[in-house]
């Protein structure tokens, strides 16, 4: 059957990340993936218009979402910290007005969600949940406290390392990431699935912030530096074969 | 040219309605916008058990074909469609979409909705695409859908369940899987 389309248009496809960048979903240390990965391959889909495009939210923002520690009538217990950094693309260009949501566990390392069971106190100043939109040069910033690590039942005596997590959308559909940030020096993080799932070294260290002293405001907090990079497109645009 | 390494992806864990839900988010237009319809479906593991803990998400052109984004080489539609939907899944497994039916886009693809599906257990999203049960000559033609064996091909197929209301499981795995999609 030949299909005829003198108006498709010519579209730079997004670069396929490298081998060893995203965990592999049937990954049996993280024992939830045993059920839940697909069995068989994905099918490798050409990006088109529906995946070059993608959702430009800037989302409803509170006034408060930039700021975990205000989000209630005192501030929580914790480690106050600034978490900031910039949302790229792999050119190494900002991605502007993008919205960045997180959420994360207090600082005893309980999540205020009716699921988790950890017997640790809730902090009735700490909801956990945030977002921010970047800036014109994908500069996002926010305040919070830093989470505590926590136990899952995954295996015996595991524990989460510290970390915030991460929803990201970019320009495109493509683009979408959701990830955790950890903090540096865990000493976890050799004994976590979670983290040790993503295969390449370097990799599963682009997930680690930096302590930034140089962001961190006198008397008031530390802070920590976090950037994430998204694919960025192929250099030349191809054309739908026509047949 | 100097190439940024990537970030890695993780799963968004059992918490994620802390920091994703929108309570308005499963609508891409309003409930009684002119040709809206409800997409529902039940989110399934392995053995079949509903995940109540995940999260769908779709975006799609608007009935005209058209996005309203600049990196559309046709050009942004400047309509303001968001094309944008998102639903947690319930304690049933299920997600529920308000949308319209997206329009051909002009490129030999059948109309499609583009798919993400996280949850725990899941390090990365899964990928999917809704495809619609009155677009029979369309959908015969299109370049992925031709490319699978029907049996495969037929769970990327919403079901017509009502006027305006179509049914679209997600199997992560096992029996019926879904086609999932790397994109
Ligand atoms: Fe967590």
């Amino acid at each position: 059957m030949t299909i005829h389309h003198p108006s498709t248009p010519e579209i730079a496809a997004y670069l396929r990340p490298p081998a060893g960048t995203h965990p592999p979903l049937d990954s049996p240390a993280y024992k939830s993936t045993g059920l839940r990965a697909p069995s068989q391959a994905p099918v490798v889909l050409r990006h088109r218009l529906t995946e070059i495009t993608g959702p430009l939210l800037t989302g409803e923002i509170g006034p408060n979402d930039h700021d975990l520690t205000r989000q209630h009538a005192a501030p929580p217990i914790g480690e106050r910290i600034i978490v900031s950094g910039r949302v790229l693309d792999s050119d190494g260009r900002g991605i502007p007005q993008t919205l960045v949501e997180v959420w994360q566990a207090n600082a005893c390392g309980r999540y205020a969600h009716s699921v988790d069971t950890y017997d640790a106190p809730l902090d009735p100043n700490f909801s956990g949940g945030g977002r921010v939109v970047t800036d014109s040069a994908g500069t996002y910033s926010f305040t919070t406290i830093k989470p505590g690590p926590y136990p899952w039942g995954n295996h015996h005596n595991a524990w989460r390392p510290s970390h915030i997590h991460f929803s990201v959308f970019g320009r495109s559909f493509t683009q979408r990431l959701v990830t955790q940030m950890y903090f540096p020096g865990d000493p976890l993080f050799p004994y976590d699935p979670i983290y040790n799932s993503v295969p390449d070294e370097k990799a599963r260290q682009r997930m680690i912030s930096s302590f930034d002293m140089e962001n961190s405001v006198s008397d008031w907090a530390l802070a920590y530096r976090f950037d994430i990079v998204l694919r960025g497109r192929e250099q030349t645009p191809f054309e739908e074969p026509h047949e | 040219m100097s190439e940024l390494a990537l970030t890695p992806s993780q799963t968004v864990g059992p918490y994620l309605s802390l920091g994703l839900t929108w309570p308005t988010g499963y609508l891409v237009v309003p409930e009684d916008a002119p040709g809206a319809i409800t997409i529902t479906g039940v989110v399934r593991d392995g053995t079949g058990a509903v995940v109540p803990d995940g999260m769908v998400e779709t975006w799609q052109a608007d009935a005209e074909g058209r996005f309203d984004h600049a990196d559309d080489p046709r050009g942004a539609s400047g309509s303001g469609f968001h094309g944008f939907g998102r639903s947690s899944t319930d304690a049933e497994g299920r997600y529920r979409i308000v949308t319209v039916k997206p329009g051909a886009l002009g490129d030999g693809q059948a109309p499609h909705i583009d798919v993400s599906v996280f949850a725990r257990g899941l390090l990365d999203r899964v990928v999917s695409r809704i495809y619609f049960p009155d677009e029979v000559e369309a959908n015969a033609a299109d370049p992925l859908l031709s490319s699978l064996p029907p049996e495969r091909a037929a769970t990327l197929v919403a079901e017509q369940v009502g006027p305006a209301e179509l049914r679209w499981d997600v199997r992560l795995r096992g029996e019926g899987e879904t086609v999932f999609l790397a994109v």
